[in-house]
This record gives structure tokens, C-alpha cells and sequence, in this order.
């Protein structure tokens, strides 16, 4: 293996950003859909938590780590739709419905998910970008999961939908006036509710990555939070998709710091290097904020920015 | 004097108060030939993690075949208030009279502050030290596992290419320091050029971070990784992902790489465990403070793995031999930490069950890392 | 409004003496109808697996609620929580979602250790207040500066408390194994231990400490600031709305500022116990998850911190009665979190049945 030096740094981050964004990407994409509509899911991480369960329990027994990420998907749909249709009843508040469900995902995650932390199921496949490069360190850093290069694809698709297309201007209707959507004929709860539903799907698909693919194993701990943090990352790219790659491979990038700098010898105050995606998207914020536009790009039936 | 016989009500009080004697004087509760006692083991984090907490509920289920003997469990118990009321509820509803906490962080404050509230019930603490200071009804155990860590180093040692090998630690507290540096050790009595490169993730349980960090070991050059986390699956089949050697750690993890994985050194609870309650069921006590290694059954190593060449077989037995034989001793001085101060003076010579090195706060001479 | 406008409000709805209390009542029936609903739905969970919900329901009770010793297990967890769901439930007067409150709880429990090793040799009177209102301080500059960021630069309150607690839990690892550590703290790296004098006690007779009494004058305080004081009126016009309240000539900068801080010094005080009551010294079990399960009760309580006591005595007892559960049916750990999720989730679905039945609205008595 070829000594970076100080270059080992970079390529890490580089590296990192690849690996640990896509549960990130996918969730903030679930996110915006379901909040462009005019909710919140707050409960994704569940989602999430569920998802890789579920998806590690169905690729191990089917031997198909495409029919996890499926499987995955399915049950990402159904805490959607539970999502959707709970708080399509009037006086229910969607903050604490996700809430509650977050709990609901996790719990059932770790009722259901004991027999599975042992076996060791089938991994999605990686394509390798890196080919053209001697340094195995970079051509192990450019060893791409098919799952982020579509999350990608779908930031751009999305981005693409919600700018020329119809089902994307029903979306920023039903999102922005529950009474102009009413006026146009469309019916704003079944719209919600299908965008919570396939926002859901999204969550589900992000906990399969984390199972399936990287790191690669389910357990309780299989998730640190991503699934809450995504959310929270989607008012951080002002509810649109291509600012939620931005912002993904942003802390997936900062995450690969802490390790990084230990390996090249800096390792002191680690705790504090593994901060660092958290201080970095707050200094972003601060940085981007103005106190005339707090809301800008959010959609005017969101609770949480009413 | 009197000879009118006693009554049969005062006889009957006499003698409940000489057994009352009998049971206080042959020491406290479990000192009496118990026919039934319920036993309660404590885990931080999900017992099936494959690593530390199932290693201790794997040698709880090693008791549950014991006649007499009821085995009750409790898992991911926080070392808060949560497992004060947890060893005061098996205590209460089950009748516990001899609790396994597992977790380091339950020793001090909890068990020491319910100790003195329940004299006739035993806690026997995993890896805390019990000193005389300490509740008599309180005992600590733990197994110098590091020598198992020295010779996953031998192998190691034989196994890298680069030179340079990786492990993956949750914090730098003196069991975890212990092992690193027994690993470096245990690879440059192969080749004194070696070195290990060691990165923290600052948590016990983390799964993408302890990925991320076997990711950037290997980035680093390291082509021999191991760890010490609560669970080292991810750890072992990233490492094994990118093409290292693994050895591995709590438990035997060679299913997740054959190929790949060296050895490992692992904790037997059951035989620990099943000692114990056969010395408690039997009348007797477990001792305040117990330690043991490779030689006591305490820890062992895992099969050795297709890829450990001959050279490091014979060299791996011969180092077992004589762990095995006692007074083996690895760390003795001169010896350096890596900053360059000596911290081990010429002459000076540990032995694996000198207290001492229980608090170990320095990572050795040619340990790529820093302590905090 | 005033009392009298209230009552002159009333009067012209035409509503007598029993309107107010049928109003309450239904606040009361419907929570606990649904809490029913709830334990029911679990137990087919239950029935579904094999088990049986009468011997499930049976143990949680009693290691919950049915002996004096499960009273002190649930009343020492609910402590904390009681303080995680204040801060949560004050900034949502204003309409902000703080989600943070993990932050102060550790930064604040890390104020009061550090401070307490070097306060050793002063009395208790002085030394545990100074420590208690340095916790407090800790976690109302915590969440006080999510309160000003949102004030001033316009940043998501959700977000940025978020991030604050990821942050504030690194700060506590980093000061824990680094500058504040007790070198003879060997495997587990802490702040060297509080002395004996400067530990927070049991209330007498009980197996609980003095966290919870305090916690539970907070909530009745917390009550009567923001439904008993012009403060309190002004939060809810400006949670309503801002822009209103700014026309109406409202403070909504010391607002935001004092509630957010308000609501982190609860949490601060929440760390505070836990060092000096539980720990004895500050280190990494103060991320014991408290301050997000006070985000579930704050939300289950609808925000009311008098609510939030009933609401954190129901977790903890649930929580309380984990272990009996898991150690008598052979369950899992989960079981108690998704008997938790499945209860919250049906009461949270019957708020939409308020103001359905013609029982609790006595303006439609007359009528039938």
C-alpha cells in the first residue's frame, strides 16, 4: 500500500463522504418530499431503524440483498402510510405523531431483529469508479454502492419533478395552501399522504444501505441518529434536493474527519475532531441564516416553520 | 438449679437462635450448602451484540443446567439509576442473592452505595478492583485477557507486510491501553520494526465510526486489524472487506472472514462462571477479588486460522508454553511509552497479575496514537 | 384576557356552572380512554406472540406501581424527565420545537462536577446551590443560544438544537477524558467524585432523591408562569403569531431568550441531580437519553407542564417494570419500547376526538 502522507486526509474525507452520505441523502429526500406536501415526518429514523432490520432479515433469508433493500422499502411504506394516515385526521400533531413512531420503528426494530445480529447476510454490490487509479487507497475510497449513485440520480429526478413537472406542482401546492389546493380540486390528504408514504419508502431504503451495505452488519446500534439528523439536514438545504446531496456528502465528508486525522498521527481531542459534522453544519447555518428570511423555501402548511 | 425440663417453646426459640449463630458465623448468605439459589446477571447492551455482553450471557447460559440454580437476566441496563433499581427489583421480586453486574461503570457508585443496604446479598462486579475498603458482600473478577491479546500480536507479527498494524479502540482507559500495547508487543517479538497504528472512536457501541475508522487504518498501510468495542463484527468484516488480516476479540469472529481471520482472544465466562456457582452451591464463597488468564481458563484463544504460517504456529505455542507455564511477564523495563518517556524503569519486571498494570495510562514505544 | 372578560365570555355562551368541568372532564376521559385503547392493542401484540397479556399487565404494574419499592424505582426515573419535558414544553409556548435538551442535561451535569471537586471544602448550604445554579447556568446559555440564534440570525430552532446536543455531548467526552478527568478514574473517565457533604440526599422515607420534589415544583411553577402570568399571555400570542405579537409592541426577543434559557436551566438542573444525586461525578452516563424522552412526554402532555408530571409517571413506570418483564416472560428489552410507542401513538390519535362526543360540550346539552 502505497503512503499518502498528509494526502491520506483528503482522500479519507473523500472517501467518507461516499460511504456514510447515502443514508443521509436518502432520508433528506424522503423528508423534503413528505414536507413539500406539508408535513413532517419526524419519525424517519424509525423508519430507518426498521428498515435495516427488515432488510437484513429478508436478504439473509432469501440470500437476495435486493430483495432486502425491497423488503425495506415495503415496511418504509407502510410506517408512511401509518404516518399519512394518522395525521390526516383533523386536530393530530404530525411533530408528535413522528415522534411517537420513531419510537414505534426502533422499538419493533429491536423486538423483531434479535435473531439477525449474528448471521451474516449477502452485501449490495459495489461498482468500482476507481480502476483507473494505482493508489489502492483511492480506489478503495472510489468503491461507489449502486444505492448512492441512485440517490443521486434521484436528487436530480426530484429536483427535475418538482421544478417542470405536474406532479411536482401539485406537490408545491398541496404544500404551500391546503385551501388553494382545495380550490384547484386536488385533494390535499391523499396527496400528503401518498408523499409521507414514499418518503417513507426513502427512509426504509437508507437503513438497508446502512445493513446491507455499510457498515455492513444490523444491530441495535446500527444507526447513530442518522435517520433524526437527515430530517433536521433537510431544512438545512431549504427543502430542495440537489441542496441535500450538498448537504450529505458535507457530513458524510466531516464524519471521515476524526478518523482521518488519527491515522495521520493527530489524535488528540479526538472527541472533539468527531464533532466536527455537527459544528460545521451549524457554522453553515448560522452563516446562511438571515433573521428576514427564516423560512425561506419552506412550504407555508409546514407546522414546524408556521 | 433448677431441672424442670424447658418448655418446648423456649427450646424451639434456643435453637432458631443457635442457627441463627451457625448461618452468621460460617460468613455471609451464600456460605450455607444452598439446594436453590436465583442468580442475576446484568448486561450494558443488547446481549447478542457478539462481543462483550454475550460473551457474559453466553456463561450465564452455562449455568442455567446447574440443578437448583435459577439464572435471571437483564439487558441494556444504563449505569445510572437504572440499574441501581435493576439489582434492588431481582433482589426484591426474584430473591436474587447473587448479582453478576457485567458492566465496568456499575461498580462505582452503585454497587458500592446498595451494597451496605442488602449485607445478605452477594455482588460480584466484572473488572472492577475490590479493595479492603470496599462492602465484604461486594467481590471483583476479571481475566488478564491482554496475554490472549499478546499472542493475536505474534500472529499478527508474522502475518503483516507492511509492517504496520491497526486496532480499533473505543476509549483510552487502561484495559483498552493494556491491550494495544500487549498487541504491538506480541508483533515486534517477531520484528522489533513493527508498529501499531491505533485509532478511538470515543464510543463502545458505534458501528459506522468503527468502520470508518478500519477504513482509515487500512488507508493508513495497516495490514493486520483488530479492536476492542463492545461488538467487533463491523470492525472484522470491513477489515477483512479491504483485504487485511483480522484477529479477533470477546469472541470468536472467525465465521465473518475464515480466510482472513488470524486468531483471537476470548473471554469463557461459562467455565468462570460454572466455577463459581459450583464453589457457592457447594457452601462455599467466592473469593473478594479473582483474576485469572490463558492458564486459569479465564480467556482463550480462538483455532488458528489458514493463513498463520508455520514460523508463527511454533512461535504462537512456544509463547503459549511458557504464558501457560507463569512468570512470563511482557512488560518489563526498560520500556519507553511513545512520547519518549521511560515509564517502566531497567529491572523493573510486571508480572500479568500485578495490580499495577490495572491502571496503565501510556501507549508503548512504536504505538502510532495518543491517550487523550 | 382577563378573568372577568372570561366570565363575561361565558355568560354569553349561555354555559352553566357544570361547562368547565365537563371541558375538563373530557381532557381527563379521553387521555385515559385512550391510554386503555392502547394497553389493549399491545396485549393482542402480545396474544399474537404467544404470551399472555393479563400476566404482562400484571407484572408491569406491580414493578411499576404496586409496591412501595417500584414507587421509589418509578418516581427516581421520572426525575429527570420531568425536567428534559420542561424544556421542551416552555420554548413550544412560543411555538419553537426544541429537541436539545440532551445537550444541557450533560453540559449542565458537567458544570455542577467540575465545580463541586473544587468547591470541596465549602459548606454544603453555600456549595449545593452554587453548584445547582451553575448547572442551570450551563444549560440556559445551552439552550439560550438556540433561543438567540433563532432570534437574531434567523436559524431553525429544531436544527440547531439538534446539533447543539451532538455538540454539547463531544464537549463533555472531550472535558471528562481530558481536562476535568480524576487520573485515578481508571476505566471509566469521570470528574474526580463530588464529596460525601456535597451529595444530594434521599427525601426522607423514601428511596428517592430531592430531584424529584424540586422537578416537580418547576412543572407547578412552569404552570403558573405561563397561564397565570402576563409573560405567559404574551408567549402565547407570539407563539400564535409573531409577527402579531410585534405589532402588539410584545418583547419577542426577551421572550424567545428567557423561555429558551427558562427551558435549558431545567435541563441543566436535571444534570445537576444526576451528578449530585446519582453519579457523584460527572462522566458519560449523563447521555442517558433523558433529554429526548422528555421531547415524548413534552408532546404527550400537549405542552402543559402540569400535565407532563401524570404523562413521566406513566413512562417511568413503564420503564421501571422493563426489567420484571424481560426477566419473567422471557421478552426482550424492546418489548417495553414498543409497549411505549403503541400506547403514545393511540393517544395521540384520540386528540382528534375532542370536541366529538356531546358529552363534554354542554353548549350542545341544551339541545338535545
Amino acid at each position: 500500500m502505497t503512503d499518502l502522507g498528509l494526502w491520506a486526509v483528503p482522500v479519507a474525507i473523500l472517501g467518507g463522504a461516499i460511504r456514510v452520505s447515502t443514508p443521509f441523502l436518502f432520508v433528506s429526500l424522503g423528508e423534503v418530499l413528505t414536507e413539500r406536501a406539508g408535513r413532517i415526518n419526524l419519525g424517519l429514523e424509525g423508519t430507518l431503524v426498521f428498515g435495516a432490520m427488515a432488510g437484513y432479515a429478508v436478504a439473509y433469508e432469501s440470500g437476495s440483498a435486493w430483495a432486502g433493500v425491497l423488503a425495506a422499502a415495503l415496511a418504509g411504506v407502510i410506517f408512511g402510510l401509518l404516518h399519512g394516515l394518522i395525521c390526516s385526521l383533523p386536530k393530530v400533531n404530525d411533530i408528535a405523531i413522528g415522534i411517537a413512531l420513531m419510537l414505534l420503528g426502533t422499538g419493533l426494530a429491536f423486538f423483531f431483529g434479535t435473531p439477525y445480529v449474528q448471521p451474516v447476510a449477502p452485501r449490495l454490490p459495489a461498482i468500482d469508479l476507481g480502476f483507473w487509479s494505482g493508489i489502492p487507497q483511492v480506489q478503495a475510497a472510489l468503491t461507489v454502492n449502486v444505492l448512492f449513485l441512485a440517490g443521486i440520480a434521484l436528487a436530480l429526478g426530484m429536483a427535475w419533478m418538482l421544478r417542470a413537472t405536474r406532479v411536482g406542482l401539485i406537490l408545491r401546492v398541496v404544500g404551500d395552501s391546503t385551501d388553494a389546493a382545495r380550490a384547484m380540486g386536488l385533494r390535499p390528504n391523499a396527496i400528503r399522504i401518498g408523499a409521507t408514504a414514499a418518503g417513507g419508502a426513502f427512509a426504509g431504503v437508507a437503513g438497508a444501505y446502512l445493513s446491507l451495505f455499510y457498515p455492513g452488519a444490523w444491530s441495535q446500534g446500527v444507526s447513530s441518529g442518522q435517520g433524526l439528523m437527515a430530517v433536521a439536514l433537510v431544512i438545512f438545504a431549504r427543502w430542495n434536493p440537489l441542496n441535500c446531496v450538498w448537504a450529505a456528502l458535507l457530513f458524510g465528508g466531516a464524519g471521515a474527519l476524526g478518523p482521518a486525522l488519527q491515522s495521520v498521527g493527530l489524535s488528540e481531542g479526538y472527541y472533539l475532531y468527531y464533532a466536527a459534522p455537527y459544528v460545521l453544519t451549524l457554522g453553515v447555518l448560522i452563516a446562511t441564516s438571515s433573521p428576514n428570511r427564516a423560512t425561506a423555501g419552506a412550504p407555508g402548511e409546514l407546522s414546524i416553520t408556521k | 438449679m433448677s431441672h424442670l425440663p424447658l418448655s418446648r417453646r423456649g427450646f424451639l426459640r434456643g435453637t432458631a437462635g443457635l442457627a441463627g449463630v451457625t448461618a452468621l458465623s460460617s460468613l455471609p448468605l451464600a456460605a450455607r450448602a444452598a439446594d436453590k439459589l436465583t442468580v442475576g446477571f446484568i448486561y450494558v447492551g443488547a446481549k447478542d451484540d457478539y462481543g462483550y455482553n454475550q460473551s457474559h450471557a453466553e456463561g450465564a447460559a452455562a449455568l442455567k443446567s446447574m440443578p437448583g440454580v435459577t439464572v435471571v437476566e437483564e439487558e441494556k441496563v444504563a449505569e445510572t439509576v437504572d440499574v441501581t433499581k435493576t439489582m434492588e427489583s431481582m433482589i426484591n421480586f426474584d430473591g436474587a442473592t447473587l448479582l453478576f453486574p457485567t458492566s465496568f461503570g456499575y461498580f462505582d457508585p452503585f454497587i458500592l452505595e446498595l451494597a451496605p443496604k442488602y449485607k445478605t446479598v452477594r455482588f460480584e462486579h466484572c473488572g472492577g478492583l475490590w479493595t479492603d475498603k470496599d462492602p465484604k458482600n461486594v467481590g471483583s473478577y476479571f481475566g488478564y485477557i491482554d496475554m490472549a491479546v499478546y499472542l493475536n500480536g505474534i500472529c499478527a507479527g508474522h502475518a503483516t507486510k507492511s509492517k504496520k498494524i491497526g486496532f480499533v479502540a473505543a476509549k483510552p482507559i487502561p484495559q483498552v491501553l493494556e491491550n494495544i500495547n500487549c498487541f504491538l508487543l506480541g508483533a515486534r517479538a517477531v520484528d522489533p520494526s513493527i508498529t501499531c497504528q491505533v485509532i478511538f472512536t470515543g464510543e463502545w457501541s458505534m458501528p459506522v465510526k468503527e468502520a470508518e475508522a478500519t477504513n482509515a487504518l487500512c488507508d493508513a498501510g495497516c495490514d493486520v486489524i483488530t479492536a476492542h468495542v463492545d461488538g467487533p463484527k463491523v470492525v472484522m468484516q470491513t477489515a477483512a472487506g479491504r483485504g487485511a488480516y483480522i484477529c479477533g476479540y470477546h469472541a470468536n469472529q472467525s465465521a465473518l472472514a475464515p480466510d482472513k481471520y488470524l486468531t483471537g482472544a476470548e473471554w469463557n465466562w461459562g467455565k468462570v462462571y460454572t466455577d463459581f456457582l459450583t464453589k457457592v452451591m457447594a457452601g462455599g464463597t467466592i473469593d473478594n477479588f479473582v483474576r485469572g488468564g490463558l492458564a486459569e481458563g479465564f480467556v482463550k484463544m480462538s483455532p488458528l486460522g489458514p493463513a498463520v504460517s508455520d514460523a508463527a504456529r511454533k512461535q504462537f505455542a512456544d509463547t503459549q508454553a511458557a504464558i501457560l507455564k507463569g512468570g512470563f511477564s511482557v512488560f518489563k523495563g526498560p520500556m519507553k511509552d511513545n512520547t519518549g518517556k521511560e515509564v517502566i524503569p531497567a529491572g523493573k519486571v510486571y508480572l500479568e497479575t500485578d495490580v499495577a498494570l490495572e491502571s496503565m495510562n501510556y501507549l508503548v514505544e512504536g504505538v502510532l496514537g495518543s491517550t487523550s | 384576557m382577563t378573568d372577568q372578560a372570561m366570565a363575561r365570555a361565558q355568560r354569553r355562551s349561555g354555559v352553566d356552572g357544570l361547562a368547565p368541568l365537563a371541558r375538563r372532564a373530557e381532557g381527563v376521559v379521553l387521555p385515559l380512554g385512550a391510554l386503555a385503547a392502547g394497553l389493549a392493542l399491545f396485549g393482542l401484540l402480545l396474544l399474537a406472540l404467544g404470551k399472555s397479556p393479563v400476566e404482562f399487565y400484571a407484572l408491569v404494574y406491580k414493578a411499576g406501581f404496586g409496591t412501595a419499592f417500584s414507587w421509589a424505582n418509578t418516581l427516581s426515573r421520572a426525575a429527570p424527565l420531568l425536567f428534559a419535558a420542561l424544556c421542551v414544553a416552555l420554548p413550544a409556548r412560543l411555538g419553537l420545537v426544541v429537541i436539545g435538551g440532551e445537550g444541557a442535561i450533560v453540559l449542565g451535569g458537567t458544570a455542577t462536577g467540575a465545580l463541586g471537586v473544587w468547591l470541596g471544602g465549602v459548606p454544603p448550604a453555600l456549595a449545593l446551590p452554587l453548584m445547582a445554579a451553575a448547572g442551570a447556568a450551563v444549560g440556559a446559555l445551552w439552550i439560550g443560544a438556540v433561543g438567540a440564534l433563532r432570534h437574531y440570525r434567523g436559524v431553525n430552532e429544531t436544527i440547531a438544537s439538534l446539533l447543539m446536543a451532538y455538540i454539547g455531548i463531544a464537549l463533555m467526552n472531550h472535558l471528562i477524558e481530558g481536562p476535568l478527568r480524576d487520573p485515578a478514574s481508571l476505566n471509566k473517565p469521570s470528574t474526580a467524585p463530588l464529596p460525601d457533604a456535597l451529595r444530594v440526599g434521599d427525601i426522607p422515607g423514601m428511596d428517592v432523591h430531592w430531584g424529584l420534589v424540586v422537578a416537580l415544583v418547576c412543572c407547578v411553577l412552569t404552570w403558573v408562569l405561563i397561564e397565570r402570568t402576563t409573560w405567559g399571555f404574551a408567549a402565547r400570542i407570539a407563539g400564535d403569531n409573531v409577527r402579531a405579537a410585534q405589532v402588539q409592541g410584545l418583547p419577542v426577543g426577551r421572550l424567545i431568550l428567557g423561555f429558551t434559557a427558562l427551558g435549558g436551566a431545567f435541563a441543566g438542573l436535571a444534570g445537576f441531580f444526576e451528578v449530585a444525586a446519582v453519579q457523584g461525578s460527572a462522566n458519560a452516563s449523563l447521555a442517558a437519553g433523558y433529554g429526548y424522552t422528555g421531547i415524548l412526554i413534552a408532546f404527550l402532555a400537549r405542552q402543559n407542564p402540569l400535565a407532563v408530571i401524570p404523562v413521566a409517571l406513566l413512562l417511568a413506570g413503564f420503564e421501571a417494570s422493563s426489567g420484571l418483564v424481560q426477566r419473567r416472560m422471557d421478552l426482550p428489552d424492546a418489548t417495553i419500547l414498543v409497549l411505549k410507542a403503541v400506547v403514545f401513538v393511540v393517544i395521540l390519535v384520540s386528540d382528534t376526538l375532542y370536541g366529538r362526543f356531546r358529552l363534554f360540550a354542554p353548549e350542545r346539552w341544551r339541545r338535545s
